[in-house]
């Protein structure tokens, strides 16, 4: 059991790390890729004490380091689903499973969704982002489940349990696993349907399905926080004063809670989530 | 307090109310749905007479959840004079349900 699984190694995940470590905590810091500042042409230059302006990809990496030289286990994974078992959690990743008492969402904001004609008009009208909430409306239904990853399989265990007609749509990506199931390799063109949704159209020809489950890539980690049962107001997701979501012991920093979304912002949310975090796995024990 | 919706009173508790009614569609397997409850009981205590707060669990009472078409939980729904005048789907805070009543 860890105390701490700080999910996003970014400016906020790896601060909140660091305070952790001095207050003698060790976290697990998962990241994925370095976010927002990853693909920013521009140099960063408004950040305290850098000399010379620096990619922020650079900077992300030296916060790696940083973290790393300090003995913080720091580790590259996608986070697949995050489920409250007791007062405690469990972190799925595409590789791992981890039991801790508390969780820091620090992934930064992105949010997938598939935009394509169609998709709004039919969210919760048959497209859904969550076999876990909605799987059971679609019970012996025509379904399609949209996705080619570790991230579909987890879904279509729990739809395997609802329905047996499934047909995955990889939507022109190629499948990484193996599926006993038709498969419609062509991209999605745009969902079809009148009050609910009833076709999609590919590049390979247009399906009749009843519903369709978004499961591409890796979920955000507001995909996998909502599951949980967090509140996200205007694409933000709503902690109180010490960090913490109306979920006890599931903390969030940075850009995922809104706010200006800039470093040092995400670098002050992290030390106070480190803070609070503390005092909360103190009253615990 | 709390209102249990069922088919049979859907007509006289929630149409027929005279105030404002939230409607929490849920269901006992939906993770999330645990999540609003409490929400809903403070938000009970606050509103007091303004408004009446309930939830309708799906799976008991199918009837009134296909016929709103109901296809993902939590669904929160507004009623005012018998018409739906909002409804969102997943966890929301006190304060936004507050608003979506017109409170």
């Amino acid at each position: 059991m860890k105390d701490v699984v700080i999910i996003g190694y970014g400016p906020a995940g790896i601060s909140a790390a660091i305070y952790l470590k001095r207050q003698g905590i060790d976290a697990l810091v998962i990241g994925k890729d370095l976010g927002a500042l990853e693909g920013y042409d521009d140099k960063v230059e408004n950040y305290y004490g850098l000399k010379e302006p620096i990619f922020g990809k650079d900077l992300i990496i030296n916060g790696i380091e940083q973290a790393k030289h300090l003995g913080i286990e720091v580790i590259t994974d996608s986070v697949i689903s995050l489920k409250s078992v007791e007062d405690n959690f469990e972190v799925k990743t595409a590789h791992d499973i981890y039991l801790t008492r508390t969780v820091l969402l620090a992934t930064g904001k992105t949010r997938r969704t598939l935009h394509r004609p169609g998709f709004s008009t039919y969210r919760g009208k048959g497209i859904s982002m969550c076999a876990i909430c909605d799987g059971f409306f679609y019970r012996k239904k025509k379904i399609a489940l949209i996705g080619c990853g570790t991230y579909m399989l987890h879904e279509l265990d729990f739809l395997r349990k609802m329905t047996s007609d499934i047909t995955i749509f990889t939507d022109g990506n190629p499948i990484k696993a193996d599926v006993d199931m038709p498969i419609v390799h062509g991209k999605i063109k745009r969902f079809i349907g009148s009050d609910r949704l009833t076709h999609i159209e590919t590049t390979d020809g247009t399906y009749e399905v009843q519903g369709a489950f978004i499961a591409l890539g890796v979920p955000s980690s507001l995909e996998f926080a909502s599951q949980l049962g967090v509140i996200i107001e205007k694409n933000n997701l709503k902690v109180d004063h010490n960090y913490m979501s109306n979920i006890p012991g599931l903390f969030a920093a940075g850009d995922i809670i809104g706010g200006k979304l800039q470093i040092v912002k995400a670098a002050y949310d992290g030390m106070n989530a480190a803070d609070a975090i503390y005092s909360y796995l103190n009253k615990k024990k | 307090m709390v209102y249990t919706f069922t088919t049979d009173n859907f007509d006289n508790e929630v149409l027929k109310s005279d105030v404002p009614v939230l409607v929490e569609f849920w269901a006992t397997w939906c993770g999330p749905c645990g999540r609003v409850a409490p929400i809903l009981d403070e938000l009970a205590a606050d509103v007091k007479e303004a408004a009446k707060i309930g939830k309708l669990d799906v799976d008991e009472e199918y009837k009134v959840a296909d016929d709103l078409g109901i296809m993902s939980i939590p669904t929160l729904i507004v009623f005012k004079d018998g018409k739906v005048h909002q409804s969102t789907i997943g966890v929301q805070s006190k304060e936004t349900l507050k608003k979506l009543l017109g409170l």
